[in-house]
């Protein structure tokens, strides 16, 4: 392994950090604003212009709290379970191209950390590793929510990534590779797969509001029913990290939705690049739009949905996918 | 259509209420699967997403930021106490006749009172503990001079429950009297609207 390859790996995983990071921030701002607007309301106005600077506010707040680890629990587990979520969810981003490659200084950069033959495979397996965050931090927890929220998210685990799997299998069936770089490549020569799998675009976006928790299918971290789930005794940057692990999530899903099926960056262009961020942006906003529209489902309803008739649909789908490709 | 309230007609069947048309909660299991088809595709959860998406568009906002922006309350609003001055002298209406201070529920009235060298009774202390005071307006009511009124000062904040506000504090300030801003309060004990053409004036000849 050369040592430039290991330089620009390290630099492009160490700018992922930081700028996801920071969107994780600013995508709190951007949820509470657009809630705000929605329901009438200003949102958070005082700290900063516009109340900009309320993400630095809650990060000062998030960092010096004190640190909390109550009595009962099971230490060592409550304590790593937030770093499994915040670190999965940034782990599976090495497989997505955030953007077109491009040149700097002369120097050709693939905005990729690694660009493995497995791409999907490995994004949804290591998404899925994520659920062992709430799941250990709410088994950990000793306290009767947490616990509710853990086998929730378990119940709703096994639900919603079979839907996943399975509706993504059809576009993988056309591609016929797991690399999302293919994917983007295939699209930009036969046009969207949106056009030829509506079906399967329909399955996976539903799977991936159960896959990042938001809100028709916000069972984990249930606010109103069951306190915060998992984080009712996490305090602190622990909190910070289930929290940052959540929007890096939902940042991530926003990304590999259009790649899949909207046709990603294109042909590479600048214009493609604009695109995919713009496309980016609306599933984003997509996600606040039905938090602030969209009552929640219960969690049997969420997996006799997942298991009675989006699951049909999707084997459905596959075979109908296979039948035309014969 | 407007419906006229009828506050004593307890009568349901003729009072403009009407059951709410619910369709029958379906039993099983081809039932549901036949509701969530029909939710599913008549728009519903589409409808959600414009009202929401409009009223985003519209930013029709109705947030008070509340420091900077305030209501206006109303001018009968029972808050902290003042204590009036006549219009004609500029002097302060109380005849220190300990009224207020009987009929208060929750004794947070306490008054002193001396002949001064006028030989008129003259109120020397006077105070209301706001920490005990549950403004209930009734020292307004009983008021025979309308004096003590309500005022709408509602932000209280105290470094302690016994709370005092003073007769110098509630008194309408000479120079606002001199300005002829007083304002005369509208809630309890207050005279109705057109008084004068029904009361006679008290005959000053006595």
């Amino acid at each position: 392994m050369e040592t430039a390859y290991l330089i620009e790996t390290i630099i492009k995983i160490v700018v992922i950090l930081l700028v996801f990071s920071a969107l994780a921030g600013l995508g709190t701002y951007f949820e509470r604003k657009i809630l705000a607007f929605m329901q009438r309301r200003l949102g958070p106005m005082y700290v900063g212009p516009f109340g900009l600077l309320q993400v630095a506010a809650d990060g000062v707040k998030l960092f010096t709290k004190e640190d909390i680890i109550p009595t009962n629990v099971v230490g060592r587990i409550f304590k790593l379970a937030p770093v499994i979520t915040a670190a999965t969810a940034f782990m599976a981003s090495a497989a997505i191209p955030f953007l077109p490659s491009f040149e700097l200084f002369g120097y050709k950069v693939n905005p990729i950390v690694s660009d493995i033959n497995i791409g999907i495979l490995y994004i949804l397996g290591v998404m899925g590793v994520g659920l062992y965050g709430p799941l250990l931090g709410g088994m950990a927890s000793a306290n009767k929510f947490s616990l509710i929220s853990a086998a929730r998210g378990a119940a709703v685990f096994i639900s919603y990534e079979v839907v996943t799997g399975l509706s993504i299998l059809a576009p993988i069936m056309m591609v016929g590779s797991l690399s999302l770089i293919d994917f983007n490549n295939y699209q930009a020569e036969n046009g969207w797969i949106i056009w030829s799998q509506p079906v399967a675009f329909i399955l996976f976006w539903i799977a991936a509001f159960a896959e990042t928790g938001r809100t028709p299918f916000h069972l984990i971290a249930n606010d109103h029913e069951i306190i915060d789930g998992f984080g009712t005794e996490y305090s602190g940057m622990r909190w910070g990290l289930f929290f940052i692990g959540e929007y890096a999530n939902m940042f991530f899903i926003s990304f590999v939705i259009p790649l899949i099926f909207l046709g990603g960056f294109g042909d590479g262009s600048v214009m493609g690049a604009l695109a995919l961020l713009g496309k980016m942006a609306f599933f984003f906003f997509f996600f606040l739009w039905t938090r602030a529209a969209w009552p929640d489902v219960r969690p049997d309803q969420l997996m006799w949905l997942c298991w009675k008739v989006l699951m049909p649909i999707a084997v459905i789908n596959i075979v109908i996918t296979g039948l035309v490709m014969m | 259509m407007k419906i006229e309230e009828q506050f004593n007609n307890r009568n349901v069947s003729d009072n403009g209420y009407f059951m709410v048309d619910i369709a029958d909660y379906p039993t099983t299991p081809w039932g549901k699967f036949k509701r969530v088809v029909k939710r599913t595709f008549r728009g519903e959860l589409f409808v959600g997403l414009w009202v929401v998406m409009r009223e985003m568009i519209r930013f029709d906002i109705h947030t008070v930021q509340y420091p900077e922006e305030k209501m206006p309350i109303g001018p009968r609003y029972r808050a902290v106490h003042k204590m009036k001055r006549l219009w004609e002298s500029d002097t302060e209406r109380c005849i220190g006749c300990g009224l207020c201070e009987k009929i208060c529920i929750s004794n947070c009235i306490r008054m002193e009172t001396k002949i001064d060298e006028n030989s008129r009774k003259e109120v020397s202390e006077y105070s209301i503990n706001l920490g005990r005071c549950i403004f209930c307006g009734y020292c307004a009511e009983v008021c025979p001079e309308l004096a003590i009124t309500h005022g709408g000062e509602y932000e209280n904040a105290s470094e302690q429950r016994e709370h005092f506000v003073l007769y110098e504090d509630m008194l309408t300030p000479l120079d606002k009297m001199k300005a002829g801003t007083q304002k005369e309060f509208e809630g309890f004990g207050a005279i109705t609207p057109h008084e004068d053409e029904r009361v006679k004036k008290t005959p000053l000849a006595y």
